[in-house]
């Protein structure tokens, strides 16, 4: 009896090395497929960039070569000189600095104004307001673009930079961001600053916004890439030399050149618009993607 | 609950939100809907005076316009092939993301890349990636170079497909659409996903390693249901974006939203695509019907998929 069950123990220890030994191969297995996997999806990722900034540099003949070169055999910067002055990209530039800058300020103004009342102020219908202005979020934006497009031709704003700027100022969804972060902050605070005869903007001036200021950085570049990315509405009300955007300018410049199209300058100009994008990403990496993972949206 | 004397100043600080809402948002929520039934509406002629008469023709214009049937053929395959495929690879990644920990965030940036980026621009290089230079659709072709995915898939013998010069095929522009849009759409998935993964309670996965449990069995059993509220979260938002493709099938064919050489409205049109040639060739009654309609399938989309979730996902 007492041998039958040594036998077994020693049988089941005998499955435990064998498990284990079995687990053990398993696992670098497991660990180099993985890795592998991981490496291929990071090389599909990577390579059009790095395809467009190789091709960026190079002369049209390599271009067109038939066996592709992988580093270009004369580097061409004068490539990029050549799309800055082709695309326009200087004005085009300026022109989204100038939207991207402005809308961004006063956007931020508005919504932490809007957050600091949802979030602390209490009036008759507080509430109802805010859910209302939530549900306008299901609306895809097509719709509101419609009749703004009336309004603002009636208004007489085409082609300026206040059409580019002001029906967009109110994102109902970075209100209710920073609402979100507001409310955390204990309300004992303003009600010791309202003691101390604190006035409201003050309050919010010296605490409200420096505690939240990691959602206000996210919003703020958010919404900056979304200037630099707007595409659609700048195309419909300002598509003049004098106030187009960086996005426009960039499709439209190289497809209306009948004939040959020069790749390689197109993919400077491309590189150009791209690596601006790029260097905030690398600064500002937290605050993207922390914003990003709360929002869901695109610019 | 704070000096009641002070009610007007929340007011103030509302007062230029409430006024661009209520120019910007609430009233076009109105007057798209009132456009919509204002047969062939147009905004330059009304801007003269002219009445337009209350009807449905808008809606019918729409539905029976042959280009408009294509955009919405191709907004739902988009739809129906990019979430499925982008979902179950943004899942894979983030699995296999989280089981490792060396070069884990170097990984995890490289992945959010494509995020950060112009729709139009990286539409460009997708473009050049795929462009034949010289005349592929002469007979014999001519070509320059094919590529550098011609060139790649040359490697195993494969003849140069012409993807999306003059005269290429629906499916070749499709699958390169399906590329493009599953490449961009991974970083958001990714983040949702990974970070749902990190919040899940590694008990499970340790009382599964007790038991023994295969791998397969792991994420099947105990990760895709742990992670359910996420995957539904990542489709729901997939189906919104993708209903509303547009702006990166400008960036690989430009604005005739198709090869050149065709004739008329690009073969690979979008929904979208068409509210915005009406919008611009003044037919604004009709971009209001097919705003309209668009928001009605985006609805049912959604509440079809909260219905489906409601039964699988395990909160």
């Amino acid at each position: 009896m007492a041998l039958k069950k040594n036998r077994e123990v020693i049988m089941h220890e005998r499955d435990i090395e064998k498990t284990s030994k079995l687990q053990i191969v398993n696992t670098v297995f497991g660990t180099f497929f993985r890795y592998l996997f991981l490496f291929i999806v990071a090389f599909v990722v990577l390579f059009p960039f790095y395809w467009m900034i190789i091709s960026s540099l190079k002369s049209l003949p390599e271009y067109k070569l038939s066996v592709p070169t992988f580093w270009p055999k004369t580097v061409m910067w004068s490539n990029y000189a050549e799309a800055f002055t082709a695309a326009n990209l200087g004005i085009l530039f300026k022109n989204t600095m100038i939207v991207g800058v402005v809308s961004t300020i006063l956007s931020l103004v508005i919504t932490i104004l809007t957050a600091f009342v949802f979030a602390r102020l209490e009036f008759r219908g507080k509430n109802i307001l805010f859910a209302g202005l939530l549900a306008t979020m299901m609306i895809p934006g097509e719709l509101f673009t419609i009749t703004n497009y009336e309004t603002v031709f009636n208004l007489g704003w085409m082609n300026t930079y206040a059409v580019l700027i002001v029906p967009f100022l109110v994102s109902v969804f970075y209100v209710y961001l920073l609402r979100q972060n507001f409310m955390q902050i204990p309300n004992e605070l303003y009600l010791a600053a309202k003691v101390d005869g604190t006035s409201d903007l003050k309050y919010l001036w010296k605490v409200m916004i420096p505690l939240a200021l990691p959602t206000i950085i996210s919003i703020t570049i958010l919404k900056m890439m979304g200037a630099w990315n707007s595409y659609m509405w700048p195309r419909l009300v300002a598509n003049d030399e004098a106030h187009r955007l960086i996005t426009n300018g960039l499709r439209n410049a190289f497809t209306n050149a009948s004939g040959e199209t020069n790749f390689p300058v197109q993919m400077a100009a491309v590189a150009l618009v791209s690596i601006p994008l790029f260097l905030v990403f690398i600064f500002f990496r937290k605050y993207i993607m922390k914003g990003v993972s709360r929002s869901g949206i695109k610019g | 609950m704070v000096d009641s004397k002070h009610k007007w100043k929340a007011w103030l600080y509302l007062l230029p939100a409430l006024v661009l809402l209520a120019v910007f948002t609430v009233y076009p929520i109105v007057n798209t809907i009132r456009l919509a039934f204002l047969e062939d509406y147009n905004m330059m002629l009304a801007a003269r005076g002219k009445v337009f008469e209350f009807g449905f023709k808008n809606f019918e214009m729409v539905v029976q316009y042959q280009g408009f049937l294509t955009c919405l053929k191709n907004t739902i395959l988009l739809c129906v092939l990019t979430v499925p495929i982008s979902t179950i690879l943004a899942l894979l990644i983030a699995v296999a993301l989280n089981s490792i920990k060396p070069l884990r965030r170097v990984l995890q940036t490289i992945y959010f890349l494509p995020y950060v980026t112009n729709s139009i621009a990286i539409g460009m290089v997708f473009a050049a990636m795929f462009n034949v230079v010289g005349n592929i659709a002469s007979d014999p072709p001519l070509i320059e170079t094919a590529g550098i995915i011609n060139n790649f898939l040359g490697l195993f013998g494969v003849e140069p497909i012409n993807w999306i010069n003059g005269g290429s095929s629906y499916w070749a522009n499709m699958t390169v659409m399906i590329i493009y849009i599953v490449w961009n759409a991974l970083p958001f998935k990714i983040l949702i996903l990974l970070g749902g993964l990190q919040s899940v309670n590694k008990q499970y996965y340790d009382a599964a390693k007790v038991d023994g449990t295969s791998r397969g069995r792991v994420l099947r059993k105990i990760t895709v249901p742990l992670l359910s509220p996420m995957i539904a979260y990542v489709v729901i938002t997939g189906f919104i974006g993708g209903f509303k493709e547009y702006s990166s099938i400008v960036g690989v064919f430009g604005e005739a939203m198709g090869p050149p050489g065709s004739v008329g409205m690009g073969q690979m049109n979008t929904m979208v695509g068409y509210i915005y040639d009406s919008l611009g060739g003044q037919h604004q009654g009709r971009a209001s019907a097919a705003a309209l309609i668009l928001f009605a399938i985006i609805l049912a989309v959604t509440l079809i998929n909260l219905q489906v979730s409601k039964k699988r996902v395990h909160y």
